[in-house]
C-alpha cells in the first residue's frame, strides 16, 4: 500500500503565497544567545519539542531499567529502593517533561499559524515559560543524586509516602515541580491570549481548526488546576518542614485529603494530556481522507464536554480508599458519563474516514492507529470505571496497561502524527516515508506487546510497582520486557527521521498535502521567522 | 482580531535570566529547608528575581510610554491578567476545599461519624470539635483558644473593604482626569492595606505567644495559617504593585484612557478582598 501514494502537490506554490515576506528586522543574537533570547513562537516550539524529546528519552530509559528488572521474577539488576525511583521519575519526566510540554511545542508553532497572528500574545513571558522548564527538571533529576535518592512515592507521591516515609530531596522535588508549574499555567495564559485577541480578522471561534479549540479548552484546564498541584504540594512543604498536620490523622488532618487534592488536579491533567491529541488526529483524518471533519460543531462540544466532566470524576482513582457509597456511586456514574463525548469524538472520526479518498502517509498510519488503540485504552478505563469491578484491578497492571494505552498510542502517537503532519511546514522538506512507516510499525508493534499483557497480568492480580513478582507472572512480563526494548529502540528511528527531514529531502510545497485546507498552508514552507506581520485574508471554510 | 500594527518584541534578557533566578531561589529555598544552610543563595536568587522583573517591567512600561502598542495589545494583557487571577482564585481553592473537607470529613469520621465509622480507632478518647482545640494525638498539643472574629479580624475586614471602596474612588478620580485626587486616595488605600497587614502580624504574635496556635497545633493551626499566611502574601504583592502604581502616577504616566496598569493592580486588590471575605467568614466566623 505505501507505493500507492499520491503524487506530492508541486511546488509552485510555494512563493506566491500571503504572510511570507521573510524581511529580517534588527541584528539578531546568534549562536546560543539566539535560542536563550528569543521571543519567537517558532523558536521558542522548536525549543520546547527538542526538550520533551529529549525528556522523552530520559523518561524512557527510566521505564527500561524497570522494565529489564521486571523481565525475569527475582530481583537481578536493581535495588528494590532504585527501582522505587525509576518508576517515580519515569512518571513524573513523562508527563511532567515530555508529553505536556511537547503539546506546548506545538501550540506554539501552529497556533498562531492557525489563527493567522503575528506571534503569541505575551512573547517574552512565551520565553520565560520554556526556560522554566530545563532549569526544574535538572532540579528533579539532580535528586536521583542526593542522599537518600529521589522521589520513590510513585509519581502521584500520595501522603505520607511522600512526607512522613519520604527522602529528604523531596522539597526539591517539590520546588522543582512548582516550577513546572509555573511555567504551565504562564504558558496556558498565553495560548489562551493568542487565541481569543489575535485571530485573523474574519474568523469566529467556530471557524477556529479544531488544533486550536483542543487547545483553548486544555489551557484552561490548565490554569484551573495547575494552581491546585501547586496548592497540594505547599501543603506537604509544610508538612514536612514546618509540622502542619493537614495529612496526618494525629492532628487532626487526613492522608485521604491529599488524594482529593492530587485527583482534582489528576483528572483534567489526564484530559490535559489529550485533548490537543484529539485536536492532532481531528486535522490529520480529514486531511488524508480528502473530506472535511465529520460533525465539526459536535466535535467542539464533546471537548467542552469532557472538559467540564473531568472535574467531576476525581474520585475514580480513590474507590478503594473508603469512600462513602454515596461517592462512589457519584463518581463511578459521571465517568461512564465521559464515554457519551468521548465515543461522539471516535465515531466522527470513523465517519470522516467514511467514502474518503485515504492515502495512509505516516502521519495518517499513527494517527488511524491513534483511534484504535486510545479507544481500547477508552474501553479499559470504562472497565476500571465501575466500581466494585475497580476492587480487583485497582493498583494492579490493569491500570498501567490502561493509562500507558491511552498516554502512548494515544497521547504519543498523537505528537508524532502531528511532527509528521507538520514537519514540512517546519523544514521545507517530506520527511522519509520510508523510514516513517519503519518507525510506525515498530512502534505499533512494541506498544502492544508491551502494554497488552499487561491487561492480563493484571487482571490476574500483579501489583503495580513492585519490582519482583509470582512466578506465574512470568511469560506475561517477558514478552513486556521485550516489547518495550522494541519501542524504545524505534524511537531512535524517529530521531534519525527528524534529523533527515531538517537536514534534507524532498523539497515541500507551502500548502504540502492535497487535502490540507488550514492557515498554515498558506504560508511558504519552511514557514520564514516572521508569518502575518499584517493578518491573512480569512475565508471561513462550511464545516 | 488582528489590526496590523501588534508590537512583537525582538528579543529580551530577561525570561532566560528570570528562569534562572527563580531556580536560584528555589535551590536555596530547599537547601534552607533540608541541609540548614542556603540562605544566602535563597536571598540571592529572590533579590535576582525581583531585579528581573523590575528591569522586565521597566521595558513594557518603556514600550507602552513610546505608544507601541495598540488596542489589541491592550486586550492581550487584559486577558492576560484576568486569567492570572483565575489561576490564584484556584489556588485558594485548593486551601478553602481543604477547610471544608477537614471540617466536614475528616475531623468528624475521626469521632466515628460517617458510613465507616473505622477512623475512630484510632483515637477512642477522641471528640470531634470545630476549631479543634484537643487534636487526637496527645503528641501534638492544640491551642488553649480560637480567634475570636470580632475583635483583629473584623477590624481587618473593615480596613480591607474600605481600601477596595478608596481604590476605586481612587480609580474613578483618574479616569476623570484629577490625578491629585486619585494619588490622594491611592495613599489612603495603601496606608489601609498595610494597616491590614500591621494588625495580621499582631494576631499572628498574638496566636503564638498566648493562644499557643501555632503551625504545629493540629490542623486548626495549619489551616488558620495556610489560609491567612497566603492571604496576607497576597496583600503584601498587591501593595507592593499599588505602590509602584502611586510611584507612577506621581511621575505623572497614565493617562484618562489608557491606564491599564493600575486597572489590573485594582483587579488584583479587589481579588484579595474578595478571599478576605471568604477567609473572615469561614476561617474566624464559621
Amino acid at each position: 500500500m505505501a507505493s500507492n501514494l499520491p503524487p506530492k502537490p508541486t511546488l509552485e506554490h510555494s512563493t506566491t503565497t500571503s504572510g511570507g515576506l521573510a524581511h529580517e528586522h534588527h541584528e539578531r543574537p546568534r549562536g546560543m544567545l539566539r535560542w536563550l533570547l528569543t521571543t519567537n513562537h517558532k523558536e521558542i516550539g522548536t525549543l520546547y519539542l527538542i526538550f520533551s524529546l529529549t525528556m522523552f528519552f530520559i523518561g524512557g530509559i527510566f521505564a527500561l531499567v524497570v522494565r529489564a528488572e521486571l523481565f525475569q521474577p527475582g530481583l537481578q539488576l536493581v535495588q528494590p529502593e532504585f527501582f522505587n525511583q525509576m518508576t517515580t521519575m519515569h512518571g513524573l519526566i513523562m508527563v511532567f517533561g515530555a508529553v505536556m510540554p511537547a503539546f506546548v511545542g506545538l501550540a506554539n508553532w501552529m497556533v498562531p499559524l492557525q489563527v493567522g497572528a503575528p506571534d503569541m500574545a505575551l512573547p517574552r513571558l512565551n520565553n520565560f515559560s520554556f526556560w522554566l522548564l530545563p532549569v526544574a527538571f535538572t532540579l528533579l533529576l539532580s535528586t536521583l543524586l542526593m542522599p537518600g535518592g529521589g522521589p520513590n512515592f510513585g509519581w502521584t507521591f500520595y501522603a505520607p509516602l511522600s512526607t512522613t516515609y519520604a527522602p529528604p530531596s523531596t522539597t526539591f522535588f517539590i520546588l522543582s515541580l512548582h516550577m513546572a508549574g509555573i511555567s504551565s499555567i504562564l504558558g496556558a495564559i498565553n495560548i489562551i491570549a493568542t487565541i481569543l485577541n489575535l485571530r485573523a480578522p474574519g474568523m469566529r471561534l467556530m471557524d477556529m481548526p479544531l488544533f486550536v479549540w483542543t487547545w483553548l479548552i486544555t489551557a484552561f484546564l490548565l490554569i484551573a488546576v495547575m494552581p491546585i498541584l501547586a496548592g497540594v504540594i505547599t501543603m506537604m512543604l509544610m508538612d514536612i518542614n514546618f509540622g502542619t498536620s493537614f495529612f496526618n490523622a494525629a492532628g487532626g488532618g487526613d492522608p485521604v485529603l491529599f488524594q482529593h487534592l492530587f485527583w482534582f488536579f489528576g483528572h483534567p491533567e489526564v484530559y490535559i494530556m489529550i485533548l490537543p491529541a484529539f485536536g492532532i488526529v481531528s486535522a490529520i483524518i480529514p486531511t488524508f481522507a480528502r473530506k472535511p471533519l465529520f460533525g465539526y460543531a459536535s466535535m467542539v462540544y464533546a471537548t467542552a464536554s469532557i472538559a467540564i466532566l473531568s472535574f467531576l470524576v476525581w474520585a475514580h482513582h480513590m474507590f478503594v480508599v473508603g469512600l462513602p457509597l454515596v461517592a462512589e456511586l457519584f463518581f463511578m456514574f459521571t465517568t461512564m458519563l465521559i464515554a457519551v463525548p468521548t465515543g461522539v469524538k471516535v465515531f466522527n472520526w470513523i465517519a470522516t474516514l467514511f467514502q474518503g479518498s485515504i492515502t495512509f502517509e505516516t502521519a495518517m498510519l499513527f494517527a488511524l492507529a491513534f483511534v484504535v488503540l486510545f479507544s481500547i485504552g477508552g474501553f479499559s478505563g470504562l472497565m476500571l470505571a465501575i466500581a466494585p469491578a475497580d476492587f480487583q484491578y485497582h493498583d494492579t497492571y490493569f491500570v498501567v496497561a490502561h493509562f500507558h494505552y491511552v498516554l502512548v498510542p494515544g497521547a504519543i502517537f498523537a505528537i508524532m502524527a502531528g511532527v509528521y503532519y507538520w514537519l514540512p511546514k517546519w523544514t521545507g522538506h517530506y520527511p522519509d516515508e520510508r523510514l516513517g512507516r519503519w518507525h510506525f510499525w515498530m512502534s505499533v508493534i512494541g506498544v502492544n506487546l508491551t502494554f497488552f499483557p499487561m491487561h492480563f497480568s493484571g487482571l490476574a492480580g500483579m501489583p503495580r510497582r513492585i519490582p519482583d513478582y509470582a512466578l506465574q507472572f512470568a511469560d506475561f512480563n517477558m514478552v513486556s520486557s521485550v516489547g518495550a526494548l522494541m519501542f524504545g529502540v524505534s524511537q531512535l528511528l524517529f530521531v534519525w527521521g527528524v534529523i533527515k527531514c531538517v537536514r534534507g529531502g524532498e523539497k515541500a510545497p507551502a500548502k504540502a498535502w492535497e487535502g490540507a485546507e488550514d492557515l498554515e498552508w498558506s504560508v511558504p514552507s519552511p514557514a520564514p521567522l516572521h508569518t502575518f506581520d499584517t493578518p491573512p485574508d480569512f475565508k471561513p471554510v462550511t464545516h | 482580531m488582528s489590526g496590523g500594527s501588534y508590537y512583537v518584541p525582538e528579543s529580551s534578557k530577561w525570561p532566560a535570566l528570570g528562569s534562572l533566578a527563580v531556580g536560584t531561589m528555589m535551590v536555596g529555598l530547599g537547601a534552607l529547608l533540608v541541609h540548614g544552610r542556603g540562605a544566602l543563595v535563597m536571598t540571592l536568587g529572590l533579590v535576582a528575581v525581583l531585579s528581573v522583573m523590575y528591569l522586565w517591567f521597566r521595558d513594557v512600561v518603556h514600550e507602552s510610554r513610546r505608544g507601541l502598542y495598540d488596542a489589541q495589545m491592550d486586550r492581550s494583557f487584559r486577558w492576560g491578567m484576568g486569567w492570572f487571577i483565575f489561576s490564584e482564585v484556584m489556588f485558594f481553592a485548593a486551601f478553602f476545599g481543604s477547610l471544608f473537607y477537614v471540617r466536614t470529613f475528616a475531623v468528624p469520621w475521626l469521632d466515628g461519624e460517617g458510613a465507616k465509622g473505622v477512623a475512630a480507632l484510632l483515637w477512642p478518647d477522641f471528640t470531634a470539635s470545630w476549631p479543634l482545640l484537643n487534636p487526637p494525638s496527645a503528641d501534638i498539643s492544640g491551642p488553649h483558644e480560637a480567634v475570636s472574629p470580632w475583635q483583629l479580624p473584623l477590624v481587618n475586614t473593615l480596613f480591607l473593604v474600605s481600601s477596595s471602596i478608596t481604590l476605586t474612588i481612587s480609580h474613578e478620580a483618574l479616569k476623570e482626569g484629577y490625578r491629585l485626587t486619585a494619588r490622594n486616595w491611592l495613599i489612603g488605600t495603601l496606608v489601609l492595606g498595610i494597616s491590614f497587614l500591621v494588625v495580621q502580624g499582631f494576631e499572628y504574635y498574638e496566636a503564638y505567644a498566648h493562644y499557643g496556635l501555632t503551625l504545629q497545633a493540629g490542623i486548626y493551626g495549619s489551616t488558620f495559617f495556610l489560609l491567612t499566611g497566603f492571604h496576607g502574601l497576597h496583600v503584601t504583592i498587591g501593595a507592593i504593585t499599588l505602590a509602584v502604581m502611586l510611584g507612577r502616577i506621581i511621575k505623572g504616566h497614565f493617562t484618562r484612557d489608557d491606564h491599564f496598569a493600575f486597572e489590573a493592580a485594582a483587579w488584583y486588590w479587589h481579588f484579595v478582598d474578595v478571599v478576605w471575605i471568604g477567609l473572615f467568614l469561614f476561617v474566624y466566623v464559621f
